[in-house]
């Protein structure tokens, strides 16, 4: 992990309990910080960051554009806003995140405001392909697990979370007194963990190797060819 | 697993190759681009180094941002027209064909690709967009991606995908007078949730969805993500040859019959084997609108908004945010809902077929004291042709404003939102909270016919009614062309 820490987020960090983490690059085999819970299913892109937002031609400065409309219904309490979440890496949701838009605005700006991975009971298609081009893994756990995970984290803020996307495994570690470690079992299709585990997440390079086979399918093609004259 | 549909063999046409991470490299047929989800596509591209493999398999338009009411350059909105010249300056550069503000071309993307003959069966299209499922009306694997896949196509002219299980929805039936292909696909996502189609895509068949023109077919395969199936598609046939004969890039000559028959022989046929089936009959769908902050939150016209006792438990938290933020009373009919603002357009129901639908409601009738109500062109050729049989004079009569063509308020990237709490009908395609531009503002999602029915009722009405009986004023009709 070697990219520089993004100005967005690093403005975001008021209790700098731990350093703004970099942007994914390389193999993402292991996480650890605090996490923040965002309670609700089917919650859509256009609540992640409403498109008034969208009109940028480029991703920088979109954290503040997290669950704006969210944050400005209930001013402070969100937990985006609560000043004990600041600096969570680890967003734990529930089912359907990410769903509607395919704007890929949405994991920009919660990765700009400074999550690094997701834990949910399922997430949309597009927006977990998004994640995943980003390096952010979206894992999913039981809806039971995750209730009491939410729980856990509003309570005691402080909780580090230890997320292995190798072993699929999420260690709970309570602040100092608050009980002891607990661990939940996570999954991820074995396709994207290899992705993720390897580094090769970023998949341009591996389209681009095919160059010959590309020509192939291109030149077998009806609709390329004045279909077949 | 699937085989022999016309998603299993438009797949194995596409594959490139498999990739270490398990999915398939897919050569992308036709990619479409806006100003939205491009500009950190190509920053990210110039960033690599890297060319755009195929510029002429990738064609750009301008819609999300652009106002409805003027479109002289530059926009008031610095950002707006920040976005529209980073476009010019991309397509420019890597030899894009745009198809820009009065070109006669310009449009809503899902709106335009199709009338230009771009889209066409047997193609994989994707664009940064999620209703690009609209492009499987014509029997084309289309897909919405996020941007950094947007970059991979440019880059590549193919994306890695996982295959999709495919679900036939089998319509039997006739649609009945009053009811569209809106009504219909509010009903399928009523019925299958939300979320019931995540992982497959939807195959729509049978007698009903024979019996759809393309424009309705489109309507329906565009909302086929909002039931969380990113693609939907029909299989082509005599309808679909008919639409793309003649248009601009559609094959012509020889080319054109040749074309016919590779489109017939990707159809889905008797041999297809599908991973599951729903069935739905046609004529028992009434008139749908949403009254909830999900498109699955639908009704017919003449139900009540459901009690939570009616609501499956899971889908009750859903439902209370729902009463909440709409601030409905549940059990209350949904018809007889005052509404504010009444918006037709988007690329849902932004077609000509959508204002002819529209246009016989409003015709001979005027729009309810204290509604704003407005008609949209999903593109310029849109806007045109209703031009050209007078729909705009229709509309305007009635009180509609007649704008140019764009996104508006679909959603709010541009000067058109809601105010406050306002609340719309609206002929687009999704609810979510704040979608329309305003955190507090509500959106009823219905077919463009009842939209005008609601603005001439100033309230949610039942568009039968309306379509059963002459406008009170039918002297007003002849008078129409000569109002502002
Ligand atoms: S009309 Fe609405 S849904 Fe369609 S492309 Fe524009 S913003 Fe998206």
């Amino acid at each position: 992990m070697s990219a520089p820490p993004s100005p967005a987020a690093a403005s975001h960090a008021p209790t700098p309990v731990l350093a703004p983490a970099p942007f994914p690059s390389g193999p993402v085999r292991r996480l650890q910080g605090r996490g923040v819970a965002v309670v609700g299913n089917d919650i859509d892109t256009d609540r992640i960051i409403p498109a008034r937002f969208l009109k940028c031609v480029s991703f920088d400065g979109l954290a503040q554009g997290a669950f704006a409309d969210d944050r400005l219904e209930q001013p402070g309490a969100h937990p985006f806003d609560r000043p004990e979440h600041q600096g969570a890496t680890i967003l734990v949701v529930n089912g359907n995140f990410g769903c509607g838009s395919s704007r890929e605005h949405a994991p920009q700006a919660l990765m700009r405001w400074g999550i690094r991975a997701l834990i949910g009971e399922s997430f949309a298609e597009i927006f977990f392909g998004n994640c995943l081009a980003l390096g952010i893994p979206c894992l999913q756990a039981p809806a039971a697990d995750l209730a009491a995970l939410q729980a856990a984290l509003t309570a005691s803020p402080a909780t580090i979370l230890d997320l292995d996307i190798e072993a699929l495994r999420l260690t709970i570690s309570p602040a100092a007194g608050a009980g002891d470690p607990r661990s939940l079992a996570l999954s991820l299709a074995e396709g994207p963990q290899r992705m993720l585990v390897s580094g090769q997440w970023d998949g341009t390079a591996q389209l681009l190797a095919h160059g010959a086979a590309l020509d192939a399918t291109a030149a077998r093609l009806p609709y390329l060819s004045g279909f077949g004259a | 697993m699937s085989a022999a549909t016309l998603y299993d063999k438009v797949w194995d046409l596409h594959r490139v190759a498999d990739l270490p991470g398990g999915s398939t490299q897919l050569f992308i047929g036709l990619h479409l681009i806006h100003e939205v989800t491009s500009p950190q596509a190509f920053t990210a591209l110039h960033d690599l180094g890297l060319p755009v493999r195929h510029p002429e398999r990738t064609v750009a338009t301008v819609d999300h941002i652009v106002p409805t009411t003027s479109q002289a350059r530059p926009f008031a909105d610095p950002l707006a027209e920040e976005m529209l010249a980073t476009l010019e300056a991309n397509c420019a550069a890597h030899g894009i064909t745009l198809h820009g503000l009065g070109s006669g071309r310009q449009g809503i993307v899902h709106v335009i690709a199709p009338e230009l003959g771009l889209t066409q069966p047997g193609m994989t299209v994707a664009c940064g967009d999620s209703h690009t499922s609209t492009h499987g009306a014509f029997g084309a694997i289309a897909f919405g991606i996020g941007t950094s896949q947007v970059r991979d196509v440019l880059a590549s002219q193919s994306l890695a995908m996982n295959k999709l299980r495919v679900r036939r929805i089998w319509v039997e039936g006739t649609l009945q007078p009053g009811v569209y292909a809106k009504d219909l696909v509010l009903h399928v996502i009523r019925s299958l949730g939300v979320k019931g189609g995540v992982g497959h895509a939807y195959e729509f068949a049978g007698p009903a969805i024979d019996a759809l023109s393309m424009e309705e077919r489109m309507t329906l395969c565009n909302m086929a993500i909002e039931g969380g199936a990113r693609v939907g598609y029909c299989n082509p046939d005599a309808t679909t040859f008919a639409y793309l004969r003649g248009r601009p890039h559609a094959p012509a000559g020889e080319a054109w019959e040749r074309a016919v028959a590779w489109w017939s022989s990707l159809a889905s046929g008797p041999d297809a084997v599908y991973d599951d089936e729903v069935r739905f009959d046609a004529a028992a769908i009434a008139p749908t609108v949403t009254w909830g902050i999900t498109p699955g939150q639908g009704i017919g016209v003449d139900e009540c908004v459901p009690t939570l006792e009616q609501t499956p438990a899971e889908e009750r938290p859903l439902a209370e945010e729902a009463y909440r933020y709409m601030d409905l009373t549940p059990g209350t009919p949904i018809a007889g809902l005052p509404v504010d603002v009444c918006f037709i357009g988007s690329c849902t129901n932004g077609r000509l077929s959508d204002l002819r639908a529209a246009a016989a409601v409003a015709r001979g009738r005027r729009v309810a004291a204290g509604i704003k109500a407005f008609v949209v062109p999903g593109s310029e050729q849109v806007a045109a042709a209703a031009e050209a049989e007078g729909l705009d004079a229709v509309f305007r009569a009635a009180g509609f404003e007649w704008r140019e063509p764009g996104c508006s308020m679909c959603l709010a990237m541009n000067p058109d939102r809601l105010e406050g709490r306002q609340i719309s009908a609206s002929s687009s395609n999704r609810n979510f909270k704040g979608r329309q531009g305003s955190a507090s503002g509500r959106t009823l999602l219905m077919s463009p016919a009842m939209v005008a029915a609601a603005a001439v009722r100033g309230q949610v009405a039942d568009v039968r009614e309306l379509l059963a009986t002459a406008p009170a004023d039918p002297a007003a009709a002849p008078l129409a062309a000569g109002r502002p």
